[in-house]
């Protein structure tokens, strides 16, 4: 049984407990102690800038050539924090709350609660660096409602809060960098971690542009490395977004929890052919406005505009009059890839549904309508070369947010000590499914709060320790492994693209492993990812040398982790007999297709330990415990 | 549609570079710029010859990474957009298309369509901030700021970092990208305690990474992505000048 070290007292006392009790590493200590952070997001940049401020010696990598280009800067809608600033009766309860029922009760109280609680000394934070949120005239700040819950805490700047966000913690980086404390390592990418004597010690890096292979020690390692929802190849994530850091980490003894919950978000630009590279995120706030629709008739090839009324299906209209087209995303992803499955499916591939928006523009005008989605509907007709003024939009669902990830325990450490996993690298505060505007808030709450603080009661321990030598086995070993491996990758000479495979693993994915699984299916996928594995060692093809700039031995890299991921995440689906948040078991559902939870057999975590190459991983359960709420069913009908 | 490429091959920052040329066919107008590379790339590791390098991430228009010279122009004909955001719609069948890396004094080629522009970063760590410590802000309505002063500096917030501005500038001048950042801070009072120290300190790191000055020929305003107004030079100079009467440098 995994223990996750929850501190004592009633749930709202548990940090400010941890606080008061927790080992410190005094001023002048900090300065013999390394820790090393992967990634520059929201997380990782905050993290970074917070240790070195505090005195540490602190090294930053990422594979990006700037730390402002972490994927956190695509976010768009906004940030969660439970201030009250509107009177709505939030608060920090409430807010918590919301977080564990849109988790559908997979996450750990004391953890969510924790992330409701310091929620709004981020937004304070963001706001003294400067990030330029939306204010009203009287001057004080704005917000909406975000994500279907009843209060308005969302913090925003414009469609670009992602951007604002990670460009505040990025300036606190720089200052950092700049004073000294922190040493930044651009266009590196952490091949494999270093574990000596059963904590994590160091990292073994590619420097991107020489092809050099590096040693750097640290008395800590934080991941901060993102999500892996790009593993679908076809995502709203970045090009770059990879599993490699974590699953490195999980090679070397770290837990993976939760990883087959990912979210699908609904309202994305559908694929256009087979050489896309990526879905764009359309703002969610368009289902406001817009109707989701398809024809009722199979295969209807009209224009959308030529086909009467009595002849569409407004589907989620029908199917959920409460919430019509707000139901929540999972649902909405869902029926859409039903309705596509079904033949339904619209647009030149029959991989879409549409979102109208004629009869919004004949109640408000075309110019209300413009003032509210101007923006999202120039960025269509950019991408498209269609006006969502006059047909209507073409979306479907695409891989967006990854709840799973490193297991870690109330102090963000992962199984292997002194290695720490945060932002959505790890799984913690989302449970089964996240809520909208809650993840750059996990993100930052976890670098600018949390981390700094826990790190310290382990580090306390390793004052004494003096710097971590680079010439041990270890990092020999390490450093082994990672050239045998990029040598592998380069000698096998044969046919197909590192991108070959990644589409291919993208397709089995979202065909088994995707918005609804079936035990059936997924065993299918288990064999296909199998087989596609097998194919990559034989027949993959990397041009080009180690020691040199090699965009497809970096790709090759990347891709060959998701190999092995993907059959962990297939494994922790199947293990799952019911349906829970983002987790859409065919076989648990209610008569009339609402998920089925199983409280009494699955109130756990699943975390994984690996136990070899292509070996079936062994399961590991931390049991949730609800002392504070009561698990509810949700209905959204 | 079919078209010819020309694009831009250098071994790395210290060979010589020359063009090559490719020719693609059947391809769809509906693809990105990028994409459009990726299917090159697929057709060169299928021929056994080393693909093109080339930055991107997002591919949303957003994170700044991309950014090729095509046609002569950063990010191609169209004003206001990142190279990501190009799609081949814009071009016309049978087209040949040049494409380079971004050109600046100041940047280097790192292989073929891959700049070093890390000295946009140095001009950041000069200034480019407010020195908050984590946890010690105020609340955040403590500070009322005009909705107009917020988007004022939301507008000149919007910067991604692309550098289209500086490869655009005749003398590669790094004034608009600098200038947004001194101005978003102006305009805030959080930035208003650090204002000349900061004007100062970034100017100067600007001149000693070796981008040019700039004489106002308002070209990187045409072609920045996030319409960066270059009102923000405007309020960079006074900023500085303000600075210095004061003798704050
Ligand atoms: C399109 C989009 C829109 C979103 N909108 C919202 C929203 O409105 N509200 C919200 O709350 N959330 C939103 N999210 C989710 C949220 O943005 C992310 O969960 C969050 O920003 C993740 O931050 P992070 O720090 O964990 O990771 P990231 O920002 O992805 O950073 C990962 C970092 O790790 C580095 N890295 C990764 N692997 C390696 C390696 N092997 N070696 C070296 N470095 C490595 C990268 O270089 C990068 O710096 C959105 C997500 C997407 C994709
Ligand atoms: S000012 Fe515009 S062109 Fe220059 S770096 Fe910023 S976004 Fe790019
Ligand atoms: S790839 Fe991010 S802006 Fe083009």
């Amino acid at each position: 049984m995994l223990n996750a070290k929850i501190p004592e007292g009633p749930l709202e006392k548990k940090w400010k407990n941890y606080q008061e009790h927790c080992k410190l590493v005094n001023p002048a200590n900090k300065k013999k102690l390394d820790v090393i952070v992967i990634g520059t997001g929201l997380s990782g940049a905050p993290a970074a800038a917070t240790l070195g401020e505090l005195g540490y010696n602190v090294k930053v990598f990422f594979f990006q050539d700037t730390a402002r280009r972490a994927h956190s800067v695509a976010a768009q809608g906004g940030i969660n924090a439970s201030k009250n600033y509107q009177n709505d009766g939030d608060n920090v309860f409430r807010h918590f709350y919301d977080t564990l029922k849109g988790g559908d009760f997979r996450s750990r109280e004391a953890n969510t609660y924790r992330l409701a609680e310091i929620s709004a000394n981020v937004i304070d934070q963001a706001v003294a660096q400067g990030v330029p949120f939306a204010r009203e005239y009287g001057g004080v700040l704005a917000n909406r409602s975000f994500g279907g819950v009843q209060v308005k805490r969302t913090f925003y700047a414009q469609g670009q809060t992602g951007q604002q966000m990670l460009l505040g913690a990025y300036s606190v980086l720089m200052r950092q960098i700049g004073l000294g404390h922190v040493k930044s390592y651009n266009r590196h990418e952490m091949l494999e971690l270093v574990v000596i004597d059963g904590k994590a010690r160091g990292i073994i890096a590619r420097n991107l542009i020489t092809g050099e292979i590096e040693r750097h020690s640290a008395h800590a390692v934080i991941l901060a490395s993102g999500g892996y929802g790009k593993i679908y190849y076809l995502s709203t994530l970045a090009i770059g977004s990879n599993a490699s850091a974590a699953w490195k980490a999980h090679r070397k003894g770290a837990f993976m929890a939760g990883v087959s919950w990912v979210q699908f978000h609904p309202t994305c630009l559908p694929q256009s052919g087979d050489y896309q590279s990526k879905l764009t995120l359309m703002s969610e706030a368009l289902r406001n406005d817009g109707r989701i629709w398809v024809p009722k008739l199979k295969g209807d090839d009209r224009f959308p505009n030529d086909i009467p009324e009595e002849e569409r299906d407004y589907y989620l209209e029908r199917k959920y009059p409460a919430f019509g087209n707000l139901a929540p995303r999972d649902i909405a992803s869902r029926s859409a890839k039903e309705q596509i499955d079904a033949g339904k499916g619209v647009g030149p591939n029959k991989n879409a549904v549409y979102l109208d928006f004629r009869d919004a523009i004949k109640e408000y005008g075309a110019e209300e309508i413009g003032d509210r989605y101007g923006n999202l509907f120039r960025m269509y007709e950019k991408i498209t070369g269609m006006s969502p003024y006059k047909q209507p939009m073409m979306i479907s669902p695409a891989a967006h947010f990854t709840m799973g990830g490193l297991w870690v325990d109330y102090e963000l450490m992962t199984t292997i000590p002194g290695l720490y996993a945060i932002g959505e690298a790890n799984f913690s505060d989302h449970g089964a499914n996240r809520l909208g505007a809650n993840s750059l808030l996990q993100a930052s709450v976890d670098g600018y709060f949390i981390v700094p603080v826990t790190i310290g009661n382990y580090l306390s321990n390793d004052i004494r320790t003096g710097k971590i030598p680079t010439d041990t086995p270890e990092f020999d070993k390490a450093e082994e492994d990672a050239v045998e491996r990029l040598k592998k990758f380069v000698s096998i000479n044969g046919t197909k693209s590192a991108e070959y495979y990644h589409k291919q693993l993208g397709k089995i994915m979202f065909q088994h492993v995707g918005v609804s699984r079936s035990k059936k299916g997924i065993a299918k996928g288990i064999e296909l990812i199998k087989e596609l594995r097998e194919d990559f060692w034989q027949n993959l093809k990397v041009p080009g040398g180690i020691y040199e700039v090699n965009s497809e031995l970096e790709k090759a890299g990347r891709v060959a982790d998701f190999l092995e991921l993907a059959e962990l995440m297939a494994h922790d689906a199947y293990d799952r007999d019911e349906s829970c948040g983002a987790h859409f078991r065919e076989e648990y559902q209610t008569e009339d297709g609402e998920a089925l939870r199983n409280d009494e057999k699955y109130m756990y975590v699943s975390a994984w330990e690996y136990t070899g190459y292509g070996k079936v991983p062994k399961l590991h359960k931390e049991e949730l415990t609800f002392e504070v709420v009561k698990p509810s069913v949700r209905s959204y009908k | 549609m079919n078209v010819t490429l020309k694009v831009w091959r250098q071994k790395d920052s210290k060979s010589k570079g020359h063009f090559e040329t490719y020719k693609l066919n059947d391809l769809n107008p509906d693809m990105s710029f990028l994409e459009m590379l990726d299917v090159l790339n697929e057709k060169l590791i299928h021929e056994d010859k080393i693909p093109v390098e080339f930055d991107s991430d997002c591919r949303e228009g957003i994170c700044g990474q991309c950014g090729l010279t095509i046609n002569g122009r950063p990010n191609g004909h169209h004003h206001h957009t990142t190279t990501c955001q190009m799609h081949m719609r814009h071009f016309e069948d049978g087209d040949t298309i040049l494409v380079e890396p971004l050109r600046a004094s100041a940047f280097t080629v790192i292989k073929d369509l891959k700049v070093d522009r890390s000295a946009m970063d140095r001009i950041m760590q000069a200034g480019g901030f407010i020195s908050v410590h984590t946890g010690s802000a105020p609340d955040a309505n403590s500070l009322p700021i005009g909705k107009m002063d917020a988007e004022d500096a939301f507008d000149s917030a919007a910067c991604i970092g692309c550098g289209t501005c500086i490869a655009t500038c005749k003398n590669s001048s790094a004034a608009l990208f600098t200038s947004a950042k001194i101005t978003q801070l102006a305009t805030l009072p959080q930035g208003e305690i650090e204002r000349e120290k900061r004007v100062v300190a970034m100017v100067d790191a600007m001149d000693a990474e070796g981008f040019g000055s700039c004489t106002n020929t308002e070209a990187c305003e045409m072609e920045c992505p996030q319409e960066i107004s270059v009102t923000n030079i405007a309020r960079m100079n006074f900023e500085y000048n303000r600075a210095l009467l004061l003798g704050k440098k």
